[in-house]
């Protein structure tokens, strides 16, 4: 069943489909919460994440860093920002990737008050400009 | 009898806790957001509280993905603050009030509102930055703490209607509470933003600046608004509101707005402040 909410462009809402879809994933991330885990995850990324059973395409993001990536594959931002955390990235590092501009361009974003509404609302209104 | 003395509405941005912890409040780039916050810490200095009850979601960090109550209440006598990947944040721990928290509880699920009950949790910087936030850096919370935690990052989120309605059922329930104690009522989040995807980095400062408008003077109003509109003009995770709702309905109707302020960008988010008196 369509959702009202499909039509937001460069959104992916954490409905029930995308649980399930990044439940692995997303869990795998959740672990970082513990500093056992980081360490172990930090000696041998490979082997950590081999624990999860995280599809193939998921494995490569996360080792990739590939934010869009795990996002688009059922990812939640606050469990992928725990790897981001684990970088010692920010959220507008994670951010600026997922936009596809550098860091230093996204904070200067921010600071002129952040990304437009306008022209953000829909996919509609994005494709008239 | 217990009293409701006051409502706050504000961000719980990580990136204001870690400006505290680290220091860089005067900074050029911090400084805004902060003169901006004194006169609610000075309100609130000359308005003590003898119990907050504090709104706001968990980050997963107490809760995860395993299994996601929508409305959760801490009766705990202690909440930690929680390692969220960078290490706790060197804040004091928080003491709970298990008496008050109990009787919460109860009057809120006799009324039915389903409350899931925590016996034990740690509280993220989705409690931890507004306690910063309102009292500084003390060496102890100066008030007691009742966490109630609201699940924003699984869809659907509880509706507008249903916040707002659980801060009237809160009010009744302060209402019927023996004891002589001030309960002040914070609701956190906010306020438009999008942390994920292409369109990461939204704000939409007349969103925010018309829902602190509204939280005055037109609460019934607010009742309305559905997810999908708070997701296009807020952004996804400015879902978040509806969290501040919850403080509204706690309040009364024509509750007297003592402060408002609203900056832009802290972190991410535009950051919204606001005390209502009741």
């Amino acid at each position: 069943m369509p959702k009202d909410y499909e039509d937001i462009p460069g959104t992916y809402v954490m409905d029930g489909r995308h649980c399930r879809l990044g439940y692995q994933l997303n869990m795998f991330c959740l672990s970082l919460n513990e500093a056992a885990n980081r360490e172990a995850f930090r000696a041998d990324e490979g082997a950590y994440l081999a624990q999860y059973p995280v599809t193939p395409a998921q494995r490569t993001a996360v080792l990739e860093r590939d934010w869009l990536g795990m996002l688009q594959l059922g990812g939640n931002i606050y469990y992928t920002f725990k790897l981001a955390i684990f970088d010692g990235r920010s959220m507008q590092y994670v951010g600026a990737a997922m936009s596809g501009v550098t860091e230093d361009s996204f904070r200067e974003m921010m600071i002129a008050g952040g990304r437009s509404v306008e022209g953000n609302r829909s996919k509609k209104e994005q494709a008239r400009g | 009898m217990a009293k409701l003395i006051c409502g706050v509405g504000t961000s719980h941005v990580p990136a204001i806790g870690a400006a505290i912890d680290n220091g860089k409040t005067q900074d050029a780039y911090w400084k805004p957001l902060f003169d901006g916050y004194q006169p609610a810490r000075d309100w609130i200095q000359d308005n003590k509280p003898d119990v907050v009850i504090v709104v706001f979601n968990d980050h997963a960090s107490a809760f995860s993905l395993k299994l996601i109550p929508t409305f959760i209440i801490g009766v705990a006598p202690e909440f930690k603050p929680a390692d969220e990947g960078y290490g706790p944040r060197k804040v004091p721990s928080a003491e709970g009030d298990p008496d008050f928290a109990w009787h919460l509880a109860e009057h809120l699920i006799l009324n039915e509102f389903d409350m899931t009950i925590a016996n034990e949790m740690d509280i993220d910087h989705g409690c931890t930055v507004p306690l910063s936030i309102m009292f500084g850096e003390p060496e102890q919370w100066p008030c007691k703490i009742v966490p109630l935690c609201v699940n924003v990052i699984q869809y659907p989120a509880p509706t507008a209607k249903r916040c707002y309605d659980l801060g009237r059922e809160i009010r009744a329930a302060v209402e019927a509470y023996g004891p002589d104690t001030k309960v002040a009522i914070f609701g956190t989040g906010g306020m438009s933003h999008q942390l994920q995807g292409e369109r990461a980095g939204l704000v939409n400062a007349d969103y925010d600046q018309n829902f602190l408008r509204m939280l005055t003077s037109d609460p019934e109003q607010l009742k309305t608004l559905s997810h999908v509109e708070l997701m296009r003009e807020a952004g996804t995770e400015g879902i978040e509101l509806v969290m501040w709702l919850i403080m509204r309905g706690a309040m009364s109707l024509d509750a007297k707005e003592i402060y408002s302020f609203y900056h832009v960008p802290a972190s991410n988010t535009g950051a919204g402040l606001i005390i209502l008196e009741d």
